[in-house]
């Protein structure tokens, strides 16, 4: 692994590095097969099949069935690819952040409308 | 000649595409934020561009990981709206100017930056959603559309400092290419937003303030903003704000800011907006 990523240090944030990609790379392609209807039908139908279609390992496939994003980012997961997986669950994009920050839909809802996550706290101060 | 004549910038979230598309532009909760756009839908009347060169990025929709070009140039004649699983947006196909886009593509990498070429690809909300701000909901688009991609999704995207000479290299290609075109050039992503991990929602005004002051008038400042101060200060997904400097690098060093909005919330991010004429 590279040694210098400094962007390892900011609080709550999994950065889509190559590192990540290689990880990742099967569970991500798998997401992009959702962008197909009847991928999605299928996929519906018998999870577990359809993920055992794809050379991921049985933890990530284990994440996408909990729908436990953080843990599929951590497993390599990008946001813009796992987006497929809730879209084909017809859960907007709100919803799902929200399930990543330990709140409830209507608390991040009020959250955003509020204006957000404040930077204070939640930013690395040290150096870089 | 060909000519860039000005500049607009704007965030292009996916739920402000699903709110037009849906009829729920004038609903509190966005009514606001359309609000912001009024002044451009008047002023694009007016400026009446013939082409569109606009930056944008795709969200894992047309590349995969199999293709992760960092610069992408559409070249061909067409670009439908690309279906991001839940079918494609009700708008019209994009078209296209091959010949301007060819030319910009040869030129720029001349100049030793090395664009991709793309002639087949489906655009997703990035492009779609800043068109329909500024547009509204024709039958057709008004003007040509040079799609110009951007990887900002697998790290790193392209520095500030690239983008923003990029910028400078499309306008001297633009400005070489013989035929009388009134061009304009878009910047969209952004502004601060993170999608993702617990930071989720993390939204930074005095960051996306300081930015549209900047961009306006320290642009060249602005452009060695590091790629860690973007994650850091404006969330994962903000460093999408590169793109915008792409746009004010094909812009005159002086330009007269026409409009500035800005409006938080939008789903989990942050809107900004600017209309940039050349002086």
């Amino acid at each position: 692994m590279p040694s210098n990523k400094p962007y390892k240090n900011i609080p709550g944030t999994t950065v889509f590095d190559a590192d990540m990609a290689s990880i990742g790379f099967h569970l991500n392609q798998f997401c992009m097969s959702l962008m197909k209807a009847p991928n999605r039908e299928r996929f519906k139908q018998d999870q577990q099949a359809y993920l055992d279609e794809w050379p991921m390992t049985e933890e990530q496939k284990q994440a996408v069935i909990a729908r436990d994003y953080n843990h599929m980012m951590s497993l390599g997961g990008n946001i813009y690819f796992l987006a497929k997986i809730f879209s084909s669950d017809g859960i907007s994009f709100q919803d799902a952040a929200s399930t990543m920050t330990g709140m409830t839909l209507p608390e991040y809802a009020q959250m955003m409308l509020d204006g957000g996550r404040t930077p204070q706290g939640n930013m690395y101060e040290g150096d870089k | 000649m060909a000519k860039i004549t000005a500049g607009v910038a704007t965030s292009h979230v996916p739920a402000i595409g699903a709110a037009i598309d849906n009829g729920k532009t004038q609903e509190p909760y966005w009514q606001p934020l359309f609000k912001g756009y009024d002044y451009v839908k008047q002023w694009v009347k007016q400026q009446k561009p013939d082409v569109v060169i606009l930056v944008y990025n795709d969200h894992a929709s047309a590349f995969d990981l199999n293709f992760v070009p960092t610069f992408a140039i559409g070249c061909g004649a067409e670009f439908k709206p690309a279906d991001e699983g839940w079918g494609p947006r009700p708008v019209p196909n994009v078209m296209g100017h091959p010949q301007l886009a060819s030319h910009i593509a040869q030129s720029v990498i001349q100049d030793d930056f090395d664009l991709t070429v793309v002639n087949t690809i489906d655009v997703d909300h990035g492009l779609t959603v800043p068109l329909s701000l500024v547009f509204g909901q024709p039958e057709a688009w008004p003007c040509k559309v040079i799609p110009v991609a951007v990887n900002v999704v697998l790290y790193p995207a392209p520095s500030g400092r690239r983008c923003y000479n990029l910028g400078k290299a499309i306008r001297k290609a633009v400005e070489s290419f013989d035929q009388d075109l009134n061009v304009q050039i878009w910047g969209t992503g952004g502004m601060s937003h993170q999608l993702q991990g617990p930071r989720a929602g993390l939204i930074n005004k005095e960051f996306d303030n300081a930015f549209l002051d900047r961009i306006v008038d320290d642009a060249e400042g602005l452009s060695q903003m590091a790629h860690f101060d973007y994650l850091n200060q404006a969330g994962s997904e903000g460093i999408e704000l590169v793109m915008w400097l792409i746009m004010r690098g094909a812009l005159n060093d002086k330009v007269e800011l026409k409009q500035r909005f800005y409006h938080v919330p939008a789903s989990n991010t942050a809107v900004g907006h600017l209309v940039l004429e050349n002086k």
